[in-house]
C-alpha cells in the first residue's frame, strides 16, 4: 500500500507548485428554466490533502456547488481551478474526462450499478480514465487492487465474492462506492452526504476507513452535509452560506 | 467494447422485459422471412404447375385465357379445336408428342378432363416430376376415371366407386350424364397443381357421353345406352386444347408461328412458361401486399422495443448519473442506449432466423403434403441478408430515440439525481 502514495504523487499532477486542490474565484452560475436559481461564490479554496466539511441545509445550493466543482456545469462567470487547471476553459467532453481523472465521487445512496459485480463497480472509473488506470496498474493486477481496496475499507472476502451489488446493505454499498472513488488515486474525493443513510457508529467507522485510504493516496476530501455532528472528523468546516450567496426567484 | 458489455449487463438485469422484446422482434423477423419463403415457394410451385410442355394449343384467344382454362381449369374456352387441326399439328415433323385436352363437363364442381393415356406420361410438374398414383391406375375401360387427390379427399371416393358426370361446369348442375356412370380406376397422389382438382377420363368417354346430345342437350327419344356406345366410332370431332412437346426446344418459335398462322382455323399456341410469368405478374400484387404487412409487423416490434427502453429510462437515471460521475460523457450514455437497441434487435433477428429455419425444417413435409407448396430450406439469399441487416440498423436507429432522451436527461441531471 505504501507504493500507492509514492507512485500516485508522481502521476497526473498538473501543477505541483500549487498547494490548492480546488480554487473558486468570483464564480457565478444560474440554472436556466422556469424557476431560476443563481449562486455566487466569491472565493473558496480546498488545500491538498485537506479534509473539509461543507455544511449547508438542503436547498442552499449544495447540488449546484457540487455540479460546478465536478464540472457537470460550467460557470457563467469566474474561475474554477482544479489542481491548477481552469475548468471553465474545458469543453464538455474534456470536463467529463477531467472529472474522472481528478475526482472520486460518492453519492448519498444508490452508488452502484446493480447488475455489475462489486469488482466491476470499483473498476468502473478506470474504464474512462487512462491516468487512474495506469496508477492502479502500478499496484498490481486491477482485480487484485480492487479487492485489496475493498478489504481495506472493511469488506470481507465472502462479501466481495458475492458478486451482486444489489444484495449488499447500505453501509456495504457505501464502502464499495468509496473504493470506487479511491481507486487509481484521484486527487479529490467528493462525497455528497455519503453517511446520511448510516447510523452514528457505522458512520464514524466509514469515515475513519475512508480517511485512512485518502491519506494514503494524498487526496483531498470534500464532503457536503447538513449534519454538524460530523465536524469532529474533519480538518476544517465551511458553511456554504459563508462562501456563497444564492438567489431564488420566480420568472423575472 | 466496454459500452457493449455494460449495455449487455444492463439488459441481463432486466432480462424478462428484454426477453419479451427479443421474442417480439424474433417473431416479426420469422414472419418477414417466412412470407419471403412462402412467396418464393409459391412462385416456384406456380411456375412449375406445368413443365416439360413446350406449347399449349387452343382456339384463338389471349394467352392468359388459354392458360387459365387449359392448365388451371378456370374459365372456358372461346371455341374448340377440330380433330383435323389436332392431327395436322401432330403430324408436324418437329412435334414429339401431343396430348389432347377436352373440357366442359364437371363432377360436383370439379372439372372433368378428357384426355388420353399419354397425359399421364407427358404432363409434368415441379421440376419435371411425373404424376404418381396413390391408389389404382390409369383408365383401362371406356368408363374409367382417374381422380385427383383433392377430389378423392373432399368427396370421399375410393377406387371402384361409381361417379356421375354432370354436363357444364357449375357446381350444381341439373343435367347429368346419369345413364353412363364412371368407375374410379385410380387416385393420383397430391401434386399441388390443378390436377388435384380434376377428374380425368378418356377422350372417347367424353365423346361417348355426348353421342346422343346435340347443342348441349340430350336429344329426346334418341338415347344410346352405355353398352351400345362401346360399338360406335368414338373419334372426337373436336377437342378444347392440346399440350405439345417438341423434339427440340429451338423449334418452339417456329412451330408456334406456324400454328398461329394455321389457315384452316384460327388457333393460338402459347409457351406455358411465358404465360405463367404473365399471370404471376398479375397476382404478384398480393405478394407485395403480404411483404408490406410483414414489414409493418417488424416496424411494430421495433416500436415496442423503443417503448420498452423509454419506460425503463426513468428508473435508469441513477445508472446514468453513476456513469457520468465516473467520466462517461453524455455521448457515452447515448451510445449505451443505442447499443442496447442494437443488441436487442440483433438478438431478435438471430433468434427469428434460427426459429424460422427450425420451423421450416419440421413443418416443410406437412406443408408440402397439405398445400402442395414446397418451401425451400436454403440459406437466406443476398436480398434477405440485406433485409436482416436493415432491421438491425433500424433497431439501432430506433434505439437512438430513447438514447437521445437519455442524453438530454443526462445533460440536465448531471450526476445529481435524487430518487
Amino acid at each position: 500500500m505504501n507504493e500507492l502514495v509514492v507512485t500516485s504523487s508522481k502521476a497526473g499532477r498538473e501543477s505541483a507548485s500549487s498547494l490548492d486542490a480546488v480554487s473558486f474565484s468570483n464564480v457565478e452560475y444560474s440554472w436556466p428554466g422556469p424557476s431560476p436559481f443563481k449562486l455566487t461564490i466569491a472565493g473558496f479554496k480546498l488545500r491538498r490533502g485537506e479534509k473539509l466539511l461543507l455544511l449547508g441545509p438542503s436547498g442552499s445550493g449544495k447540488s449546484t456547488f457540487l455540479s460546478l466543482l465536478a464540472g457537470i456545469v460550467a460557470p457563467d462567470r469566474g474561475r474554477i481551478d482544479i489542481t491548477g487547471t481552469d475548468m471553465a476553459e474545458l469543453s464538455g467532453a474534456a470536463r467529463d474526462r477531467f472529472r474522472v481523472d481528478h475526482f472520486g465521487i460518492i453519492f448519498q445512496m444508490f452508488n452502484l450499478l446493480p447488475y455489475a459485480s462489486l469488482i466491476d463497480n470499483v473498476l468502473l472509473p478506470l474504464r474512462f480514465s487512462s491516468v487512474r488506470r495506469a496508477n492502479a496498474l502500478r499496484e498490481g493486477a486491477l482485480d487484485e487492487v480492487a479487492r485489496r481496496l475493498l478489504s481495506a475499507l472493511g469488506l470481507d472476502e465472502t462479501v466481495i465474492a458475492s458478486s451482486r451489488a444489489a444484495s449488499l446493505s447500505v453501509g456495504q454499498q457505501q464502502r464499495v462506492a468509496a473504493a470506487r472513488a479511491l481507486i487509481g488515486a484521484p486527487q479529490i474525493i467528493v462525497a455528497d452526504e455519503p453517511t446520511s443513510a448510516l447510523d452514528r457508529n457505522t458512520e464514524g467507522a466509514f469515515l475513519k476507513l475512508l480517511f485512512t485510504q485518502s491519506e494514503k493516496a494524498d487526496a483531498s476530501v470534500i464532503m457536503v452535509s447538513h449534519d454538524e455532528g460530523l465536524a469532529t472528523h474533519f480538518d476544517r468546516v465551511v458553511r456554504l452560506d459563508d462562501i456563497a450567496t444564492s438567489q431564488r426567484g420566480g420568472r423575472s | 467494447m466496454m459500452i457493449v458489455r455494460l449495455a449487455f449487463q444492463s439488459l441481463l438485469n432486466r432480462w424478462v422485459t428484454a426477453l419479451l422484446t427479443v421474442l417480439a422482434i424474433a417473431m416479426s423477423v420469422m414472419l418477414l422471412l417466412g412470407v419471403e419463403k412462402v412467396r418464393t415457394g409459391a412462385r416456384e410451385s406456380f411456375a412449375d404447375t406445368i413443365s416439360g410442355t413446350d406449347l399449349i394449343v387452343g382456339a384463338r384467344s389471349g394467352s392468359l385465357n388459354l392458360l387459365l382454362y387449359s392448365v388451371f381449369r378456370i374459365g372456358n374456352a372461346t371455341n374448340n379445336v377440330t380433330w383435323k387441326s389436332y392431327q395436322d399439328i401432330a403430324k408436324m415433323p418437329e412435334v414429339s408428342w401431343i396430348v389432347p385436352l377436352s373440357l366442359g363437363d364437371s363432377h360436383h364442381g370439379f372439372r372433368v378432363l378428357g384426355t388420353n393415356a399419354d397425359y399421364f406420361t407427358h404432363y409434368k410438374f415441379r421440376h419435371g416430376q411425373m404424376m404418381q398414383f396413390a391408389a389404382g391406375g390409369r383408365f383401362k375401360d371406356l368408363f374409367d376415371a382417374v381422380i385427383g387427390s383433392d377430389v378423392a379427399e373432399q368427396l370421399g371416393y375410393k377406387v371402384g366407386d361409381k361417379i356421375i358426370v354432370a354436363h357444364g361446369v357449375g357446381s350444381i348442375s341439373f343435367i347429368e350424364h346419369e345413364d353412363k356412370p364412371f368407375r374410379v380406376s385410380g387416385i393420383l397422389a397430391k401434386t399441388g397443381t390443378p390436377i388435384d382438382r380434376t377428374v380425368h377420363v378418356s377422350l372417347e368417354a367424353i365423346e361417348a357421353i355426348h353421342i346422343d346430345w346435340q347443342n348441349g342437350a340430350p336429344v329426346p327419344g334418341q338415347s344410346v345406352s352405355a353398352d351400345e356406345v362401346r360399338k360406335m366410332d368414338l373419334t372426337p370431332r373436336a377437342i378444347t386444347a392440346a399440350l405439345v412437346g417438341l423434339n427440340s426446344r429451338l423449334a418452339t418459335f417456329k412451330v408456334q408461328r406456324r400454328i398461329n398462322d394455321y389457315q384452316e382455323e384460327p388457333l393460338s399456341a402459347i409457351m406455358p412458361g411465358v404465360a405463367l410469368q404473365e399471370l404471376w405478374g398479375l397476382i404478384g400484387t398480393a405478394e407485395t401486399a403480404l411483404s408490406v404487412v410483414s414489414a409493418m409487423v417488424v416496424a411494430t416490434a421495433l416500436l415496442g422495443m423503443v417503448t420498452m427502453i423509454l419506460t425503463t429510462l426513468n428508473e435508469r437515471r441513477r445508472e446514468m448519473a453513476i456513469l457520468r460521475s465516473v467520466g462517461a460523457t453524455p455521448m457515452t450514455v447515448l451510445g449505451l442506449l443505442a447499443a442496447e437497441g442494437g443488441l436487442l434487435t440483433l438478438a431478435g433477428v438471430i433468434l427469428g432466423t434460427v426459429g424460422l429455419y427450425a420451423g421450416l425444417y419440421f413443418a416443410q413435409p406437412y406443408i408440402d403434403h397439405a398445400y402442395g407448396l414446397s418451401l425451400p430450406i436454403d440459406p437466406p439469399r443476398p436480398d434477405e441478408w440485406l433485409k436482416l441487416g436493415a432491421i438491425v440498423v433500424a433497431g439501432f436507429l430506433a434505439g437512438l430515440l430513447p438514447a437521445l432522451r437519455a442524453y438530454r436527461l443526462s445533460l440536465a441531471d448531471g450526476m445529481m439525481v435524487r430518487i
